[in-house]
């Protein structure tokens, strides 16, 4: 930036988008090849905007904050789930691949619902503070906490709930319902947290199942492609083995009783 | 086609109107949201550095209260705002603070004991107390006079859309994602509800609802360079504007952001000043001080950025093939601040300039970031010209900003203004004559207009391009429409508006879907947003002065004998290539806080005749209630808790420093 005089030499860039509209399934999903010329600092956002201003109208992809913070633009860039917003293309070759992320029902081209399946995972997890009281007193000091605690928490609570981890994991190919790392991450996060009165009995009853903690066969794709840097593998593990053993523990209670 | 029906219809999933749609379905009415996009990447997301609410925890906290947050914040809109609404805000900030911790937002907790901290780019050793451990803390921010913005490290708004969004999915509030109101239902005097564009299918239906609250933020992509969203066109305001009858408020007062990263204009938070962070210019000067000897690099925004393009304007700037910028330097605070306390824009610097903030300086320049104005309101978020529509933060004109909005006052005003509005919408579908009185061939008709639109833009043969329009329009704002202006400059702007609004008239696509069609939704949005910036373009050409973020360069006082009043811009019909404006006066005489020095930038201003009797009617009140406490005092001279919902008053509890004794 400092050399204001030199005129750069860019690189032609091709980037091939896979393309289909389920609406009009009577077009087959095909790569589409787009020829654009580099520019200093481009991103993907740049030159996917470039591409439908200047050749293609019709192209679908979604961006909000185009700061790396939304998680609306996560996609498969070059085969890895990543956010296309904040990859530069100076960092891959002069072909980008590009696909929607999978798992997620397809909305045209680069456009997937994550909306819709994160409601759904809300719904059934139940993503809020289950709170002892229904009604605090606005008008009293807040409830104390722990600033170590409080920390803890946000560590998990930064999921941007992007999608990269299902796009990236093995046991969603299988198992449709698997709440995967962004849902698991979520209990982690509710059960740090002393807002919420929840025990890990309750917790078993969302997730200690094979569509919960039990189904993650540890591949730990969601660890690697995470655009937060979220501890997803320490969280999952432990995770597992408390769920264990309040399986353990509720099976010995039962075979007490009986 | 379609009729849906619903009690409140909330135009738009951000805070504001999430927090809005809560409060209603609390008091058992039916609320239904439309987003764009899924509620947690609205725009509130991007709210980074923190929401002012004077908790006064820490140290340099201690004497905050409602009545230091009226006055900064009354200061730093430059009297342009609405004082009893600005004190129903600060009232309620500290409740909504309490609640989101309720709810699950991590705030950032106060750590007693000694800690170091920088200030006035010095290192210093600052103790907080015992009492405060465990509280929320507060970090510093522009233009104010305590350290008053809670915050989630550098992720506030993210927090805070998380916690919110995650109870109305809690309350069973139903979100139609990707779901756009293209045009209000009214029957010219009562508003019922939208006409709805699904996004995905490019189905057209209609939602009737009693109330209908637009909640869809700000329109900074009337700009090229803005730190918003690319959801943030402005095509809400237009909502509103386009019925003929609402007005919208002081389109002129749009805010820039002194820290947009050069050159895409993505947010670096003001959190980096508050903490201590220092403006450099290329020869590696702090020069801020040699501007701004009271507040420097915290003087409020407005400020700031006119002072930073000063100082380019004097070549100070750094020079690059892509135009000059300045430095901000927040080395001095740390790695291990920044990590923490810094985080998003630690990583911001990385994947975007591959730079290291805590060893490198960052680039920045100013970049359009906030619409004081938007759909004009009463206090209870009502439009005047339209009942039982309804407007919510950055969309609305409720008007706690004036012409400048302090940091983290807006992500404040979202949840306060949802809360406040949310239940006098409450009240209002509580009414009987709120009933759903409009016919279904009214409700039809407008469908068949607006397929009609669409038909027209798709198959009416239209030669322009509308994303041409657009981005011309975006050069057109930024160049003539920005932190300094002139009339002659404005009244070039206003003229090519004008012209490519007759051009949009003439879009034609070249993709004919009706369906998931970017390039169709960017040819109706594009008209939208051309009449919204001649509402920002002329209401900054009549303006004749220089208010808060509108800076006139041939009118370079603030006028408050000419110009204490709010522009009502309105657009009676279709064919118009301008706005209708009109102007609402401010009350000198019934105001709290009358015009003055706002304690730092332009010290020359052209008084009110009123000011001083006013003035002189304060003191003889303080002189009457010598000894009185501060709430006595404070409802002598303008009393507002009347006008809060039942549910929201009362008093505020704050700690007590055994220093300070027992007074409140």
């Amino acid at each position: 930036m400092t050399e204001a005089t030199q005129a750069p030499v860019h690189r032609q860039l091709t980037i091939n988008v896979l393309r289909y509209e389920p609406r009009t399934p009577e077009r087959p999903a095909r790569m589409e090849a787009f020829r654009i010329e580099e520019a200093d600092g481009m991103t993907l956002y740049i030159a996917l905007n470039e591409i439908r201003e200047t050749l293609d109208p019709s192209l679908n992809f979604d961006f909000v904050c185009r700061a790396g913070i939304c998680g609306s633009c996560g996609m498969l860039i070059n085969g890895r789930p990543g956010l296309a917003c904040r990859t530069l293309t100076k960092d891959l070759g002069p072909n980008i691949n590009l696909a929607p992320l999978p798992a997620f029902e397809l909305i045209s081209d680069l456009s997937v619902n994550t909306g819709k399946w994160m409601r759904g995972m809300s719904e059934r997890l139940q993503t809020w503070i289950h709170a002892r009281q229904q009604e605090v007193d606005l008008c009293r000091l807040e409830e104390r906490m722990d600033p170590a605690v409080a920390e803890q928490i946000y560590e998990l609570d930064r999921c941007i709930e992007c999608g990269c981890c299902i796009g990236a994991c093995g046991t969603v190919q299988m198992r449709k319902d698997f709440v995967g790392a962004v849902g698991l991450n979520k209990i982690a996060r509710f059960r740090l947290d002393p807002r919420d009165h929840r025990t890990d009995e309750d917790y078993f009853e969302l997730i200690g199942d094979d569509d919960g903690v039990f189904g993650c066969m540890a591949l730990l794709g969601c660890h690697d492609v995470c655009p937060k840097q979220l501890p997803l593998q320490t969280q999952i593990a432990f995770l597992r083995r408390k769920m264990l053993l309040n399986g353990l523990n509720s099976a010995a209670k039962k075979g007490r009783n009986k | 086609m379609r009729i849906d029906y619903t009690d409140v219809l909330v135009i738009g999933g951000g805070l504001a109107g999430l927090r809005a749609a809560i409060a209603a379905k609390r008091r058992g009415h039916d609320a239904v949201i439309l987003s764009l996009v899924p509620p947690k990447r609205s725009h509130s997301a991007a709210a980074a550095g923190g929401m002012q609410a004077s908790l006064a925890n820490v140290i340099e906290a201690s004497g905050d209260n409602e009545d230091v947050h009226f006055a900064d914040t009354v200061r730093g809109g430059d009297w342009g705002a609405d004082q009893e609404v600005v004190r129903m805000f600060v009232d309620t900030a500290p409740k909504a603070a309490r609640e989101l911790a309720a709810w699950g937002v991590p705030w950032t907790r106060v750590q007693q004991g000694n800690r170091e901290t920088v200030i006035n780019g010095k290192k210093v050793v600052i103790s907080e107390s015992k009492e405060a451990h465990g509280l929320i803390a507060q970090r510093n921010f522009g233009g104010t006079s305590k350290w008053r913005c809670a915050y989630v490290s550098d992720s506030t708004g993210h927090a805070m859309i998380y916690a919110v969004s995650d109870q109305t999915i809690a309350a069973n509030i139903p979100v139609r994602e990707r779901a756009e109101a293209i045009a209000l239902i009214h029957d010219g005097g009562h508003c019922f509800g939208a006409v709805v564009r699904d996004l995905i299918s490019g189905e057209l239906y209609a939602y009737v609802a009693k109330a209908t609250v637009i909640a869809t933020g700000g329109a900074g992509r009337l700009y090229r360079v803005t730190t918003n969203a690319v959801i943030c066109d402005g095509t809400g305001a237009a909502l509103a504007l386009e019925t003929g009858q609402a007005a919208l408020g002081n389109m002129e007062a749009i805010q820039f952001h002194p820290t947009g990263l050069f050159p895409s204009g993505i947010l670096i938070t003001e959190g980096c000043r508050g903490d201590g962070g220092l403006l450099r210019d290329a020869d590696g000067h702090r020069f801020m001080p040699d501007y701004e000897p009271e507040k420097k690099e915290l003087a409020s925004r407005d400020v700031v950025s006119r002072d930073m393009l000063d100082h380019v304007k004097k070549g100070k700037g750094v020079k690059t093939r892509l135009g000059d910028h300045l430095w901000l330097d927040i080395t001095l605070l740390g790695r291990a601040h920044i990590e923490r306390n810094l985080r998003d824009v630690h990583e911001i610097c990385r994947y975007f300039l591959d730079i290291d903030p805590a060893k490198d300086l960052i680039p920045v320049m100013p970049a359009q970031h906030y619409t004081m104005g938007g759909v004009r309101t009463n206090f209870k978020g009502e439009s005047q010209g339209l009942r039982g529509l309804f407007a919510v933060g950055e969309a609305s004109c409720w008007d706690i900003h004036g012409f400048n909005r302090l940091g983290g006052n807006s992500v404040a005003e979202t949840v306060v203004a949802g809360m406040i509005v949310g239940e006098f919408i409450a009240d209002f579908c509580d009414r009987v004559d709120s009933d759903i009185t409009i016919t279904t061939s009214l409700v039809h008709e407008f469908l068949g207009r607006e397929q009609a639109r669409i038909d027209r833009l798709a198959d009416g043969g239209g030669s322009e391009d509308a994303s041409r329009l657009q981005q011309r329009m975006q050069e057109v704002m930024t160049e003539k429409v920005g932190v300094f202006r002139d009339g002659r400059t404005l009244a070039a702007a206003v003229d090519e508006l004008q012209r490519l609004l007759v051009r949009s008239r003439n879009i034609g696509l070249r993709n004919r879907s009706r369906g998931a069609n970017p390039e169709l939704a960017t040819a109706y949005r594009t008209q939208k947003m051309l009449k919204v910036a001649l509402c920002v373009a002329a209401g900054a050409l009549a303006r004749t002065e220089s208010r808060g973020a509108h800076h006139r360069e041939d009118f370079p006082r603030r006028d408050d004998a000419k110009w204490l009043n709010r522009t009502l811009a309105t657009w009676p019909n279709e064919a118009d290539i301008s706005p209708t404006l009109k102007y609402e006066p401010l009350d000198v005489m019934r105001m709290e806080l009358p015009p003055g020095w706002r304690g730092y930038g332009a010290k020359d201003f052209i008084p009110n005749p009123g000011s001083a009797r006013r003035s002189a009617e304060i003191e003889a009140i303080k002189q009457k209630l010598a000894g009185a406490d501060r709430f006595t005092m404070q409802a002598a001279l303008m009393s507002y808790e009347q006008l809060l919902p039942a549910r929201l008053r009362g008093r505020n509890e704050r700690i007590v420093l055994p220093s300070e004794g027992a007074s409140p």
